[in-house]
């Protein structure tokens, strides 16, 4: 199941890898006519969605009675943030002007970029301290360290919420699906106080 | 040179054969073209706005072939001593046409450079005849949600119909156009058949495609994008690299098609650098201000 949920993780990826490897051989093929902006919008796309997955699977190892789905959201927060590495390296080659002065431009001068990257930045210590051995050695403290997570995904849905420009849609389907899972996680909080 | 081989054949070639004899268009091909290569023609009619048919660059030329453009009439209004419903065919018949390759720089730091096929839109607004109050010209999209997809939207970032609008003198302005056809042909769906407005010195989102009202007015017309998001979208919206876009920056130009190996990353010139035939139109205006 584990490799499942691997091969999961890294299928967009390889699609992606797909398209630009085809890309690459026959300008224009495959990614359209601004094939920068495709590649950096794909892996943002793939952040929240894994981002929102890994925030999803305690509440269905709650709602389905399966507390052994837990053991999947390591793999599934670690490709989250792998993909926001990615679209962020991608944004700094294709969007941003590829220099450092320009990224640092964006950081200081646009918001929604300063809120991307802060999410992507408080992703960086709970990805570094996913493993057993320092799950162990912060003891309580990992959990609490751990639930900036939410922080993150509150932030990457404002990101996309502020950057987009024609339709709400999908800011609105990725809000519902993190509100969701807070309503979820209240409600599940509320009965075991009352057990 | 293309260009000209199709003013050739056009010339010499019966319609016959043609479903559309309307379909081959007779131009004078552009005097004084730009040095900028032209965008292949396959990007140009599969990479545009055009909301009406959808968000993505892709939904226009899947969402757009449905609509129908013939018959279609133009509602004249407002401050003209002529003012009327007029057919496509009596607006267009006095005018000679002619190729403007002109670079087109969207206000979302792409650009393309696309070969027109259109007359001055200041000829045309002469035959209505304005009063002496008319100081700004207002343009309106078709709106017909039946064969519009995106209009049908409630997610949509802004209202329909669309409207656009320039000053008077931006109208008469020589560089400024109505275009019926690009890349020798009459102009595609998604780019906005049958009568766009093309204003290449200033963003993309001014040159309004499907145009259905043209209505003169003293005031100044309330814009589309300037409605949507005024402290993002201007009136003016001329290209300026030294107002950057809140979100992101105006100084440079991804010119598509683009490649992953080779971004083509260029710097946007003032006014998309027809700013010596266009920048006295603004000659005691704070730029920065009105953005």
């Amino acid at each position: 199941m584990g490799i499942v949920v691997t091969l999961l993780c890294l299928s967009p990826l390889a699609l992606l890898g797909y398209d630009v490897a085809l890309e690459v051989m026959a300008p224009g093929s495959r990614l359209g006519a601004d094939p920068g902006e495709a590649v950096v919008h794909f892996l943002g796309e793939w952040t929240i969605r894994f981002l929102l997955a890994a925030l999803s699977i305690s509440s269905l190892a709650r709602v389905l009675r399966r507390p052994r789905l837990i053991r999947h959201r390591r793999t599934i927060g670690l490709a989250a943030f792998g993909y926001g590495v990615l679209h962020l390296c991608a944004y700094f080659a294709y969007l941003s002007g590829g220099t450092l002065g320009s990224l640092v431009g964006d950081l200081s001068e646009r918001p929604y970029i300063f809120v991307g990257a802060s999410a992507l930045l408080i992703l960086t210590p709970l990805a570094i301290t996913s493993t057993r051995r320092w799950q162990q050695r912060l003891g309580p403290r990992w959990k609490r360290l751990h639930r900036l997570v939410y922080v993150a995904g509150a932030l990457a849905i404002v990101h996309i919420a502020w950057l987009a420009k024609a339709s709400y849609l999908d800011a609105m389907l990725y809000g519902a699906w993190y509100a969701g899972l807070m309503a979820e996680r209240a409600w599940a909080s509320g009965r075991s106080r009352r057990v | 040179m293309a260009s000209a081989a199709t003013v050739a054949a056009g010339a010499l070639l019966p319609a016959i054969g043609h479903a559309n004899p309307l379909a081959q268009l007779n131009f004078r091909p552009d005097s004084n073209p730009p040095a900028d290569a032209v965008t292949p023609q396959a990007i140009a009619m599969a990479y545009n706005n055009f909301y009406e048919f959808g968000t993505a660059k892709d939904d226009p030329a899947a969402n757009a072939q449905r609509l129908t453009i013939d018959p279609w009439s133009v509602e004249v209004a407002g401050e003209v001593a002529k003012p009327g419903l007029y057919a496509l065919e009596d607006i267009l018949k006095p005018h000679a046409l002619e190729e403007r390759i002109y670079r087109l720089r969207c206000v979302e730091a792409w650009s393309m450079v696309v070969p027109w096929i259109g007359f001055p839109l200041g000829d045309l607004i002469k035959r209505f005849e304005p009063t002496g109050d008319a100081k700004y010209v207002e343009f309106t999209t078709l709106y017909r949600p039946e064969e519009m997809p995106g209009a049908r939207s409630i997610f949509s970032g802004i209202r329909f119909p669309y409207v656009e609008g320039l000053r008077l003198d931006e109208a008469y302005h020589p560089l400024a156009i109505l275009a019926v056809g690009m890349y020798g042909d009459r102009l595609p769906k998604q780019n906005g058949a049958p009568l766009r407005l093309v204003v290449p010195w200033k963003y993309g989102f001014k040159s309004i495609k499907s145009i259905v009202k043209i209505r003169l007015t003293a005031r100044q017309p309330r814009t589309t994008w300037n409605l949507s998001a005024p402290q993002e979208y201007g009136f003016y919206a001329n290209v300026n690299p030294a107002v950057d876009h809140p979100r992101w920056s105006q100084k440079t130009e991804r010119r598509l098609p683009s490649s992953l190996l080779r971004p083509n990353r260029m710097d946007t010139l003032p006014f998309n650098g027809y700013g010596e035939e266009v920048a006295s139109l603004y000659a005691d205006m704070n730029l920065r201000k009105n953005y």
